[in-house]
């Protein structure tokens, strides 16, 4: 890996980690926010961006992680670690499966297949909603925030120790997609994308590839949404709705697609207009919609994949 | 249940097959009212679905300003609710329709009607379209008056003579835009273009006027549909959502491109879902639902008539 | 010699149309190999069933002995089998060196810039698949194939849309080619098949009309008839 490469994403990295030295109290809470949903959209952005498979339905896989989590400390008795193993091994089997039965269709196809397999998820979230809640959601109380890690007591009500464990978790989310992206499985995604028929006549198991960028792009959701869960110490139907699928196509696209700091970009951007535009307007996904068009009409790209294209070439 | 009474002298395993009847033929005139409205919504997309191929989201959204315009046409119009009903019949296919006409020259040309491309902008014009209706019309669920109140007297209940008017306008409706493609020569431009496109190039069609048309007759057509229905439910900024994601259902599981098969797959859900409904949940017939479309399009994804294009 | 490939009964139907009928094929190691016939004889359709892109309707393939009749297409080109399309496919946003690197399975990294100098597109290893001129990406297609160090190597019409220069070149390249691969060959072009084919296959209406030498064809009178005097 290259040094400009190391340089500019630690920076990032550090840059995050000074600012929570620097922010209002409110600040430090909307950008641990951010960085657990950027683990989100890193993980789409391997999907959509490097693959070039658009999904409309990872909210489930988000709220496979995120369930799995709530539910694992409030009624499994789980400490906070172990229900994020817990949610991380819940959303690794639901992508396996769900991605053998979904990437049997191709193109619109597999949009709408997604999309469905992800509406019947939120509807029956809300059909157990003796036990999921329902759009009241499940609240985590304070004694189940509290564990204890290598011997040192930890208190998840802590925004301190929030906004670091977020930033790590940010960070591993980063290296590990850079690692993926620069590797062979990541340039084989890559071709895939760009004329699937060719890789497969040079030899390549396209089926096998898909399957792995898809199990790995769920894995980031479920892993994000355990996150959330035991962070904000809530899960509600509305984290599992078609809104909360959309949510990360529309950060990747905003920051960049197939850059690895795309996502994370487009996720601080996007919330960072939508507080700007409640300011004045109560209907802020109004300006949602617009730059979704925007987008779509001018900048295809994003952020950083409009910068790549002009002056940085090597971006990753 | 209106109409039976209670501590009748019969034993009880019979009383439950007399009440089970009853149930199960209010469930099927649900589930027909229920096929019909489903079949209405799902004409415009499988139109625009089977001819353009792409998938308009903000399909429900058409859907739901349909219905605004309804509530906003009867309050507007003097004269009682069949003189807005008449109104409302004619103002918002027109005005969804100049929206829907819009929306393609400005934006589906320009993305050249890329797959990918025009789910994200129609997403956007969902949200767009929504919070409009939002801020216009506000929040809060708008009745609108049937045009008339008929109850038929049922033994066991009454039912509402205008939901089986719905029915039958339906049906009409359904009729009438077969034989139009079927018959007219509209229909044959349409059903060339939807085959082969650059055949239809070939024969000197305007396959970009075709596609306008289509995506402008798709928005008209749930507009009517939504002035039909809104009566029967109210109207709500959200509303479009179940319109959306049921037309999928529809036309997917129907078959894209074939108008018979939508109306065929209306009929065995809009039947299953009133009896799931009735005799289960409501949320467990809309997951038996999304699951069918799911497993349907992976592993028999032309649906039960669909029509291949080239 | 030995049998590399060998098709038995091959078929395939779409709907109605017969598009292959009973084919029994056979192409030994070394050779090189023609296949011509009229328009919508089936030769696409023949070469999409030995590469894997099409299933058959009925009979068996067998490569180097063993049967490939079920295996998907990926799994033949590990074995052995590479195909040119017909319509170029190559990665036109990536450069002509990813491109090769891809085929040579070594994706992102540095591979050989071997096949590239055997077509004579080293000097352009770095510039943009999607720029290079027709001919040239004709060039890489063939590159590509190269570097899947193919035995079998199946070119489906190469020479379409290239020059009397560029068909010239390609008639040395294919024969240098076919000192490590066997070669099959989907033409129009009469006069590159008479130079270059050891043996030609002649289809008409997906079965086999004739087989032979350059001169057997040539004097097969049911060949000349089927193409009413082209080529």
């Amino acid at each position: 890996m290259t040094a400009r490469i190391v340089l500019l994403h630690g920076a990032m990295i550090l840059a995050l980690f000074v600012a929570q030295f620097v922010v209002s109290d409110y600040a430090v809470l909307t950008i641990t926010r951010i960085m657990v949903l950027a683990i989100y959209a890193t993980g789409y952005n391997i999907l959509f961006g490097y693959a070039g498979l658009l999904s409309l339905g990872h909210a489930m896989f988000f709220a496979t992680g995120l369930y799995a989590a709530a539910l694992g400390v409030t009624r499994l008795g789980l400490a906070a670690p172990e229900a994020l193993l817990f949610a991380l091994v819940c959303g690794i089997v639901v992508s396996f499966i769900i991605g053998l039965i979904a990437l049997r269709a191709t193109g619109v196809a597999f949009m709408i297949v997604t999309l469905m397999f992800s509406q019947a998820a939120f509807l029956t979230i809300l059909y157990f909603g003796d036990i999921t809640r329902g759009d009241e959601g499940i609240v985590i109380k304070d004694d189940q925030r509290v564990f204890s890690l290598l011997g040192t007591p930890m208190n998840l009500a802590d925004p301190v120790l929030r906004y670091n464990i977020a930033l790590a978790f940010l960070a591993v989310a980063i290296v590990l997609c850079l690692i993926v992206v620069r590797s062979k499985i990541g340039h084989v995604l890559v071709a895939i994308r760009e004329n699937e028929n060719r890789t497969a006549m040079l030899g390549y198991d396209v089926k096998r590839y898909k399957l792995i960028a898809f199990v790995l792009s769920g894995s980031f959701a479920a892993f994000a949404g355990a996150a959330y869960a035991l962070l904000f110490a809530y899960a509600g139907s509305t984290l599992a709705s078609i809104q909360y699928s959309i949510n990360p196509l529309l950060w990747t696209l905003l920051g960049g697609a197939a850059t690895v700091l795309g996502p994370v970009l487009g996720t601080a951007m996007m919330f960072l207009l939508v507080d700007f535009a409640s300011s004045f307007t109560s209907a802020s996904l109004l300006f949602v919609g617009v730059v979704l068009i925007l987008l779509v009409l001018f900048f295809p790209k994003g952020i950083l994949g409009t910068i790549r294209q002009r002056w940085w070439r090597w971006l990753p | 249940m209106a109409g039976l009474r209670p501590g009748h002298p019969f034993p009880s395993c019979t009383a439950s097959l007399l009440a089970f009847f009853p149930h199960l033929l209010l469930a099927l005139l649900e589930g027909t009212v229920a096929a019909a409205v489903l079949a209405l919504s799902a004409l415009g997309l499988s139109l625009v679905f089977g001819v353009m191929r792409v998938v308009n989201v903000a399909h429900g959204e058409f859907f739901m300003l349909g219905a605004m315009l309804a509530w906003w046409v009867a309050k507007m119009v003097p004269g009682g609710p069949a003189m807005g009903f008449v109104a409302a019949l004619i103002v918002a296919p027109l005005l969804v329709g100049a929206l829907a006409f819009v929306t393609e020259r400005l934006l589906l040309r320009r993305i050249k009607y890329d797959p990918e491309a025009t789910i994200v902008a129609t997403i956007g014009l969902m949200f767009v379209i929504q919070q409009l209706a939002l801020s216009v019309f506000g929040a809060d669920a708008k009745a609108v008056s049937a045009p008339f109140t008929y109850r038929i007297a049922l033994p066991w209940f009454g039912f509402s003579g205008y939901k089986l008017f719905v029915v039958v306008a339906s049906i009409f409706i359904l009729l009438a835009v077969w034989w139009v493609l079927a018959k007219t020569k509209w229909g044959l431009v349409m059903r060339v273009t939807q085959f082969d496109r650059e055949t239809a190039t070939a024969f000197g069609i305007p396959v970009n006027q075709v596609y306008s048309a289509v995506f402008v007759a798709g928005a008209a057509l749930v507009a009517v549909a939504a002035v039909l229905i809104v009566p029967i439910q109210q109207a709500h900024y959200l509303m479009g959502l179940d319109p959306l994601l049921m037309s999928f259902i529809v036309v997917i599981i129907g078959g894209l491109g074939s108008i018979k098969g939508s109306v065929i797959a209306a009929v065995i859900i809009g039947l299953a879902d009133g009896v799931i409904s009735m005799f289960f949940s409501p949320t467990l017939a809309s997951i038996i639902a999304t699951l069918a479309v799911a497993l349907v399009l992976v592993f028999r994804p032309q649906g039960l008539f669909g029509v291949e294009p080239r | 010699m030995t049998v590399l490939l060998e098709t038995r009964g091959l078929s395939k139907s779409f709907g109605g149309l017969k598009a292959v009928s009973d084919v029994d094929f056979r192409i030994e190691k070394g050779e090189v190999r023609a296949v011509i016939g009229p328009n919508g004889a089936g030769k696409t359709t023949f070469v999409s069933l030995i590469s894997g892109r099409v299933a058959p309707s009925a009979g068996t393939i067998l490569f180097e002995g063993a049967d490939v009749t079920d295996l998907p297409a990926f799994r033949r080109v590990q074995m052995g089998i590479a195909y040119t399309f017909q319509i170029t496919s190559i990665y036109a946003n990536l450069s002509v060196a990813e491109n090769v690197a891809l085929a040579a399975h070594q994706p992102g990294g540095k591979a050989s810039l071997e096949p590239l100098e055997r077509v004579g597109l080293a000097d352009r290893a770095p510039q943009i698949a999607g720029t290079l001129a027709y001919g040239h990406q004709r060039l890489l297609e063939v590159a590509m194939g190269l570097a899947l160090k193919p035995k079998l190597l199946i070119l489906d019409e190469p020479t379409q849309g290239l020059s009397d220069a560029e068909i010239d070149n390609f008639i040395t390249l294919v024969r240098d080619v076919a000192k490590d691969a066997t070669v099959l060959l989907i033409e129009h072009n009469m006069p590159l098949v008479m130079e270059l084919a050891h043996r030609i296959t002649v289809l008409d209406r997906g079965m086999i009309l004739a087989e032979g030498t350059a001169e057997d064809i040539r004097a097969n009178a049911a060949v000349q008839a089927a193409y009413l005097g082209t080529g």
